[in-house]
């Protein structure tokens, strides 16, 4: 009985749960790759190997990259952990972040256009 | 070398005698009532040596009724000194007239607005919805208690912690008066230089930490604590829409704290965030403040959705119309609730690609709103329904909300928007929503749960009395602010040259009165219906024959809320359970593990309110000190590992049998 | 929905377990903790937004390229991440119930972050002391406040370290304090992700611009 009632749950009753906590490999692959993605920006800025735009576009890629390496290596992030929750909850973050994070900047960046002092209303239509 | 005055600077800051307001007749006349009324609960408590059971019992409890139960008190005791101050607006504008200044000078009017809306939103909504919340979500699923119990406990203390400083502003120093958001730059130290934006800073910051922490605390329940066989999509709508408000919660509140610590930072170390000067940004404050504050709304007004939900189905006798819709709607909403902040502030110049995007994502959150509107009527429809209070309350809520609504979706158009922008039309709207969807919705859901809360019902007559004046009373206060708005009137004057408008708000005041009528009427009708509480008693736990699990466990529950964890095979799970005749367990009983009962969660929000009482006014060794008190008492804490106990067979026995008892005997009679 | 809503007729349908349904304590903690860090995030997030935001405007007081001292950062960079790996060992020393070996990582995750605290104090004293202060410029208003606020989540982070190595001195690595190292391990690694942006976007892009 104890069974059959269990099997109709999904997530709440995962008792036994795992954490897992990865490896002393998989530790040091996530070390390695970090110091990697760190040194390149670093230095691509440092001696200006790129021109700028170029290198900020680099460097924004990396660091994505990079957490990624962070989430997957160190933080352990994965589908299953916690029935799936965790991850839902960090995507849902990503969403709220970058709706916060670019809706904040293109929203003053109008603002900045069209009412910094110095901006000529003349040519409005 | 210390004189006299800076020795006092040096104990009490900026507080002097002059901080009293000693000049405000009015402020005198409250404090007076407000003093006599405190000495008199507090020697009846003592007189009736309550004391000792209340700390136990009640300010250290864990258990996630009790809290709720407190949560609910401090919205409608909080609710009475914001409505004082509606009422006091509602004279002076109806009075200023003429060349009349009213009876408010400047200086107090622009604080009771701001405490108005401050109070009505923080200490008020958001008690009343979270209390509603802590004491419903364990029991709809089927639960022992919340996961966290003692941050629950921290969290209503928190919560309390600010609506304590709100209320000092009253009678030590001032308040704000800045308006309910406290834009800059009129809230920077330059134009406020008093203590009034302090409070509101502190007073927010340390509700804001309770309401964040309860937030998690609530997602990880409903995640986590669900009854064996409850999926997500077997879960009552009101847990549902409980989920998502938690959500909106802890991924807005944080916004909310960041925004307001760097407002704090340019008052006290003097940055340059929200200033005119040194490139600062005031419009970036407005620009993050509704980042959090259109979410904020939300919060509020999705429980109430839940309640109506429960309420339609329950009191139609009928499944609810369209779940799978209704849940859908409901998280389309909360993300929605994220892409629409700027329609607060179309009229900042952002200019026209930014003001589309943001008037269309408003008027889209309509069409998952709408869509729970037909839900409730299309559950209506063809059902038996019972014109109960909560019923009531959810009718008046559908015609009143889709009036707000409507509004709204105007409001949404940015061009109309450029007119009615701070006029008293958007004040209408906005309490056409709150009032009419957050108050009706807590109104409803007091009516439905307290006999679940209390074991007996609240006495209808009342009830119905108080219903009335509310309704009656929120279209007289609010129908003619939209006439005044489209007239051009803005929000927040204290004095009008055009004689023409005084007949509306004498009209508005009237309305305000008769409100004032509903609430005595259901301060009334508690009080009655614990004197009646013998003839209103309900022994079956289930008095509306309703159909969701918080009804199967008596009424009010015990501390553990079920003897057994129940089951759940269907989304209405209770109606499910009588459906197919199921026996209430009477044998059996085995030992509950609960968590112990703590006095640590007082402690700290008691160090956390003197601490930001030491920051408002520059009492530097008063925060320094509380705040490493506040450091030790929590690392103490985690060194308690025993923080729980269990609940003996024979207690639940005994329990349990009373109550086999009690229903017998209710069947008797 | 795949699953039946309702059993077979037939069989008697169960409305209770007659068995205890045990929840183990702090079966909600991780869950718990990591929707903290989440608003912990979000708060982040609103501080990177006013620096995109403010970080432009010197108020004609110094630019990053003034200020930023880049090999510096770098270091300040690696005693994170070498902080974030060595709390990485002390966990994989917690799963073999190593306690001695365990302790010890600790010891060397706290003395990186003590590393890093000091260098930024040694920055942020280093850029007050050349007129650079916060309330200087938004820009520096912004950068002192988001730096400066993941510093204090790093200090955080140690005072709550030590009072764990203490806890576990005297009780030992029982579940409860296995379960807060599990925590204090997601906080000091999420504070390693935050700085990957603040070292991206502050002081790199700062000198882009």
């Amino acid at each position: 009985m104890k069974a059959e009632t269990h099997a109709l749950q999904p997530a709440p009753g995962d008792h036994a749960e795992h954490h897992a906590h990865g490896s002393r490999e998989s530790y040091l692959i996530g070390f390695g790759l970090s110091v990697i993605l760190t040194a390149i920006p670093f230095w691509l800025v440092m001696a200006g190997v790129l021109d700028k735009q170029l290198t900020g576009l680099a460097i924004t890629l990396l660091a994505a990259v990079q957490i990624v390496v962070h989430m997957v290596y160190f933080l352990h992030m994965n589908t299953r952990s916690e029935g799936g929750w965790t991850m839902m909850a960090l995507i849902f973050t990503i969403i709220m972040v970058v709706i916060g994070l670019t809706g904040s900047l293109w929203v003053m960046h109008h603002l900045n256009v069209n009412m910094m002092p110095g901006h000529d209303m003349s040519s409005m239509p | 070398m210390f004189d006299t005055s800076s020795l006092a600077k040096a104990i009490f800051g900026r507080l002097t005698l002059e901080s009293l307001p000693l000049h405000e007749p009015i402020v005198v006349g409250t404090f007076i009532v407000v003093a006599l009324g405190g000495i008199a609960l507090l020697s009846a408590i003592t007189y009736f040596r309550l004391w000792f059971y209340l700390w136990r019992e009640w300010f250290t409890t864990v258990d996630h009724k009790r809290i709720g139960i407190m949560y609910m008190v401090l919205g409608i005791v909080m609710l009475l000194r914001g409505f004082a101050d509606a009422m006091m607006m509602r004279l002076q504008q109806a009075i200023a007239f003429g060349g009349s200044e009213g009876y408010l000078n400047a200086h107090h009017y622009d604080q009771v607005f701001t405490a108005h809306g401050v109070i009505m939103i923080f200490f008020v909504a958001m008690p009343l919805v979270t209390g509603l919340m802590n004491y419903v979500v364990p029991l709809q699923i089927g639960a022992r208690d919340v996961s966290f119990p003692f941050l629950n406990n921290f969290s209503f203390w928190m919560t309390v912690g600010g609506a304590v400083l709100v209320m000092l502003s009253l009678f030590v120093g001032e308040f704000a008066r800045t308006g309910w958001l406290a834009y800059p730059p009129l809230s920077n130290i330059g134009y406020s230089p008093d203590v009034g934006v302090d409070y509101y800073i502190w007073g927010l910051q340390v509700a804001g930490v309770g309401t964040t922490l309860s937030g998690i605390n609530l997602i990880c329940t409903i995640v986590k604590l669900r009854a064996p066989g409850m999926t997500m999509m077997r879960m009552p709508v009101f847990t549902w829409t409980s989920l998502c408000t938690n959500v909106l919660i802890v991924a807005s509140f944080p916004v909310l704290t960041a925004v307001l610590a760097l407002l704090a930072l340019d008052r006290y170390v003097g940055t340059n965030f929200f200033t005119n000067d040194f490139g600062g940004s005031p419009m970036m404050y407005v620009n993050l403040i509704w980042i959090w504050g259109h979410p904020e709304v939300y919060i509020l007004v999705l429980p109430a959705f839940g309640i109506f939900s429960e309420v339609t189905s329950t009191f139609s006798g009928k499944r609810l119309f369209g779940y799978t819709s209704m849940v859908y709607a409901t998280v389309v909403i909360t993300i929605l609730s994220y892409l629409v902040w700027l329609h607060h502030f179309f009229t900042m110049g952002s200019g026209a690609s930014v003001n589309s995007f943001f008037g269309i994502t408003t008027m889209i959150i309509s069409i998952p709103t709408g869509a729970k509107m037909f839900n409730w009527l299309f559950t209506m429809y063809r059902g038996r329904i019972r014109y109960e209070l909560p019923m009531m309350w959810t009718v008046a809520f559908m015609l009143t909300f889709v009036i707000g609504g409507m509004t709204g979706v105007l409001l949404a158009v940015p061009p109309a928007d450029f007119v009615l922008h701070n006029s008293l039309f958007l004040v209408a709207h906005f309490h056409n929503v709150i009032i009419g969807g957050v108050v009706f919705g807590a109104f409803a859901g007091i009516a439905y749960w307290f006999p679940k809360a209390f074991g007996f019902r609240l006495d209808p007559f009342w009830g119905k009395l108080s219903f009335w004046f509310w309704v009656v009373g929120f279209y007289f206060a609010f129908m003619p602010l939209y006439v005044l708005g489209l007239m051009g009137v803005t929000r927040r004057l204290r004095v009008f040259d055009d004689p023409s408008l005084q007949i509306w708000f004498v009209i508005a005041g009237i309305g305000a009165f008769l409100i004032f009528l509903g609430i005595i009427a259901f301060l009334v009708q508690i009080a009655v219906s614990i004197l009646k509480r013998e003839a209103l008693k309900d022994v079956t736990g289930d008095p509306w024959n309703a159909r969701t699990l918080e009804w199967a466990t008596s009424s009010p529950p015990p501390a553990y809320n079920f003897a057994f964890t129940p089951v759940v095979h269907d989304n209405d799970a209770w109606w499910d359970m009588k459906r197919r005749g199921y026996q209430r367990p009477l044998a059996g009983f085995k030992p509950i593990h609960m968590p112990s009962n703590t006095g640590t969660g007082v402690i700290l929000a008691a160090l956390s309110t003197a601490m930001a009482f030491g920051l408002i006014w520059y009492i530097w060794w008063l925060a320094a000190v509380s705040f490493i008190a506040l450091l030790a008492v929590a690392i103490g804490h985690t060194f308690n590992y025993h923080r729980d106990y269990h609940i003996p067979a024979d207690e639940v026995v005994r329990v349990e049998d009373a109550r086999t008892h009690l229903v017998a005997a209710g069947a008797k009679s | 929905m795949t699953l039946a809503v309702v059993p077979p007729q037939n069989s008697e349908p169960v409305f209770y377990l007659v068995d205890e349904h045990e929840h183990p304590e702090g079966a909600s903690t991780m869950l718990g903790f990591w929707i903290y860090l989440m608003s912990d995030c979000l708060i982040f997030a609103m501080l990177f937004a006013t620096f995109g935001v403010l970080g432009g405007n010197y108020a004609a007081g110094p630019a990053p390229k003034d200020l930023f001292d880049l090999p510096l950062v770098a270091v300040n960079t690696s005693m994170l991440l070498l902080s974030s790996i060595t709390y990485g060992f002390a966990m994989l020393a917690m799963e073999k119930s190593r306690v001695g070996a365990m302790q010890a990582w600790l010891v060397v995750t706290g003395l990186f972050g003590l590393a890093f605290i000091s260098i930024e104090l040694f920055e942020f004293a280093h850029m007050i002391h050349e007129g650079a202060t916060p309330q200087r410029s938004a820009f520096l208003s912004s950068f002192f406040t988001l730096v400066g606020t993941h510093g204090l989540h790093v200090t955080f982070g140690l005072v709550w370290l030590v009072t764990l190595m203490v806890q576990i001195a005297r009780f030992g690595l029982i579940e409860a304090n296995r379960r807060r190292l599990m925590c204090l391990s997601m906080f000091w690694h999420f504070l390693d992700v935050v700085w990957i942006g603040v070292f991206t976007f502050v002081y790199l892009m700062g000198m882009l611009r």
